[in-house]
């Protein structure tokens, strides 16, 4: 079995990589998400990995150069953040649509402007409808549980769709938490060896990737992209059980959840889950009936599973790390109330924008979320639908 | 060609057999087509060489007839051949003969 | 939560509270302990004050927010004393220990503090004496396990040859830990 030993989140992500051993990484250095490819850099120079390591000019062709390697029958793999991302917005789409298993490691920070290097939401919230695959990661173990994970989902035949792991930015990236590792050959076993169906190098059996799709055609094939997330959960799953036998640590859709009994539950995704289930403790100790609901896949968005998880709860608080500009909520918030919308006996629900731009929440924070969550309850009357938390008046 | 539904084609869009753009026919976009003066042709085969979209059809290495399946009617191979052994005619003149350039 | 130990370091850019707060960290982890070890960032600036922050439990920890109700504060350099809230959210019984020359009474009267326990350790000269430079970092991390008896000298020593073997020379390696228990000795209680 495994070995413990502290690492940070950039370093577990390399880590990793480095047991993954991909094909092909193609990356571009951007806070927080720097010390994972500089380490990285440091297994390919030290020959420890077989990797092809393109240092490319721009995150438009590192996400790119993935795309050229996946299609060619590689294994590839990136890592970014923020405005990185979002350079790579166009490509992320094409990744999707060619149906190609790129896995990428997205350290969350807040997108510009104006500048600033530490943890929300946005830049993945960013790319949620591109088709790919989402996972959010609450700390550092879970960041390289997810990426082992993500490799198989990606990779799954009736899947094949790039899959993207993010943790937060600085909270996790640079926080050095005890991580317990798998050995390497556990980690080959578990993935496998990467067979792409329809390879650009394969000679005997050529295949185009990328050709012009116009309304004859395109429409059907985005269909086959719907069907293809839609059939990922119970893919996510199974790989989920199967990582459990491998290292005694359970994954699902949701994250791992405070629900028995509870009145009043707080939805959180990220770092602040964890932070939740600290005060869910505490209060839980002194007989509160509060509970913690975790995000982990946000795409596909379980939405079923999530409804019924909540069923018989009273009040419930969804937090966002990002906004959706003109929206009626956060991106998490539209999704969970969207899912109630159909419960016979909904609960209500409010949401909270917070930590933009890396601002700190702590217990005290979530300790309020749960004192309005009781007034709700006990009313029945929901005075701001979305509120914001640690914001100065 | 009736479409297929997406449970009938390739994902992503791949095409899966190789050199099949031959089954689409461009030939439709042409409004003016090349027509061989065989007294006038001295097989150089430059035709054969500027012609964008391989259009040109070479028999023993000769000259041998347009391909108007997949002709676009550019006018390239009448520009450039040396005998003026090539001219582009209407197409309109043409609606039934469609094979050869004889 | 009453499990968890939580430490916040203030040093300015350069000085190696980063460092500090990560090495307590894996020296806990090397005794079995679950921990967090974490630097508050800017973009970072040499001289500009920063805090970083460290937490030890015997539980998994699961509080990812900065430590705002630190057991111990470390402050690396006393000039910070003036522009900085150090003892922000200080318990009744925290520890507050200061890299300084005076008496933890003086630091307590400058501090206007009415609670908690002062320590003061002169890293900075012992750092100068055995490493030749201004390093107060590793010294200070010396009196805390001293002053919190949070660890054994012996783990944290053995936590820098693993961590810095490679890096850095033996020579610089056994500075550290000579100055380390140089300050583990000397540090002065009220």
């Amino acid at each position: 079995m495994g070995r413990i030993v502290g690492l940070t989140g950039d370093e577990a992500t390399a880590e990793a990589m480095r047991q993954i051993n991909p094909d092909v990484v193609a990356a571009y250095p951007i806070t927080p998400q720097t010390e994972t490819v500089q380490r990285f850099s440091e297994f390919v120079a030290e020959g420890i990995v077989a990797t092809e390591m393109v240092r490319v000019e721009s995150e438009h062709s590192a996400m790119s150069a993935c795309v050229g390697a996946a299609a060619a029958g590689a294994r590839a793999m990136t890592a970014t953040s923020a405005n990185g991302l979002a350079l790579m917005w166009e490509i992320c789409y094409i990744a999707a649509s060619y149906r190609l298993p790129v896995i990428m490691a997205v350290v969350n920070r807040a997108l510009s402007g104006p500048i600033n290097i530490h943890c929300d939401h946005s830049d993945s919230m960013g790319t949620r409808d591109a088709g790919w695959i989402q996972i959010y990661s609450e700390n550092c173990q879970e960041a390289y549980d997810n990426l082992i994970q993500a490799v198989r989902i990606a990779e799954e035949e009736k899947v094949r769709l790039p899959v993207m792991v993010t943790f937060d930015g600085f909270i996790i990236s640079h926080a050095m938490e005890r991580v317990e590792i798998l050995e390497d050959d556990e980690v080959s076993q578990f993935i496998g060896k990467y067979k792409n169906a329809y390879s650009l190098l394969d000679v005997d059996s050529p295949v185009t990737y990328g050709p012009l799709d116009l309304y004859d055609y395109y429409f059907e094939h985005k269909r086959q992209q719907i069907e293809a997330i839609e059939i990922s959960p119970e893919v996510i799953q199974k790989i989920g059980r199967e990582f459990k036998d491998l290292s005694g640590r359970y994954y699902d859709l949701m994250g791992s959840c405070h629900l028995e009994g509870a009145e009043l539950v707080i939805v959180a995704a990220g770092s602040t889950a964890g932070t939740v289930e600290s005060v869910v403790d505490e209060l839980r100790e002194k007989g509160e009936k509060v509970g913690l609901l975790k995000i982990r896949i946000f795409r596909p968005f379980p939405a079923k599973q999530i409804a019924e998880a909540l069923r018989g709860v009273r009040a419930v608080a969804v937090l966002d790390r990002s906004v959706s500009f003109g929206a009626q909520g956060g991106p998490i918030f539209l999704e969970i109330r969207s899912a109630l919308f159909d419960e016979i006996k909904p609960p209500a629900v409010v949401n909270y924008i917070y930590g933009l731009g890396g601002r700190d929440i702590g217990v005290d924070e979530i300790e309020r979320v749960y004192k309005n969550l009781e007034r709700i309850a006990h009313t029945k009357k929901v005075d701001e639908l979305v509120g914001y938390l640690g914001l100065r008046e | 060609m009736k479409e297929k539904g997406w449970k009938d084609i390739p994902w992503g869009g791949l095409i899966l057999e190789e050199g099949n753009a031959e089954e689409y026919k461009t030939g439709s976009w042409r409004t003016h087509r090349p027509v061989w003066d065989e007294k006038k042709c001295t097989h150089c085969l430059l035709c054969w060489v500027y012609c964008p979209d391989s259009s040109i059809i070479v028999k023993e290495e000769k000259f041998k007839q347009f391909d108007y399946d997949h002709c676009k009617g550019c006018g390239i191979c009448s520009t450039q051949c040396p005998t003026k052994a090539i001219h582009m005619e209407e197409e309109g003149k043409f609606v039934i003969k469609t094979e050869g350039g004889k | 939560m009453s499990k968890i130990t939580e430490i916040r370091w203030h040093g300015r850019g350069g000085q190696g509270a980063k460092t500090a707060s990560l090495l307590l960290a894996e020296s806990a982890l090397e005794e079995g302990k679950y921990i967090q070890g974490f630097p508050e960032y800017g973009p970072e600036r040499m001289g500009a004050p920063m805090q970083s922050f460290t937490r030890i439990s015997e539980v998994p920890i699961s509080l990812h927010s900065h430590v705002r109700t630190p057991d111990a504060v470390v402050v690396l350099d006393s000039t910070l004393l003036g522009t900085v809230d150090v003892t922000f959210g200080l318990g009744e019984k925290g520890v507050i220990l200061v890299n300084s020359p005076e008496t933890p009474q003086t630091i307590r009267r400058k501090l206007g503090l009415n609670k908690g326990k002062v320590f003061t350790v002169d890293a900075t000269s012992i750092s100068i004496e055995i490493l030749g430079k201004n390093l107060p970092n590793t010294p200070m991390l010396g009196a805390l396990i001293k002053v919190t008896s949070l660890l054994s000298l012996d783990t944290v020593a053995s936590s820098i040859k693993h961590k810095f073997g490679k890096k850095f020379s033996s020579r610089i390696i056994e500075g550290n830990i000579e100055a380390i228990k140089k300050a583990y000795e000397e540090v002065k209680e009220e």
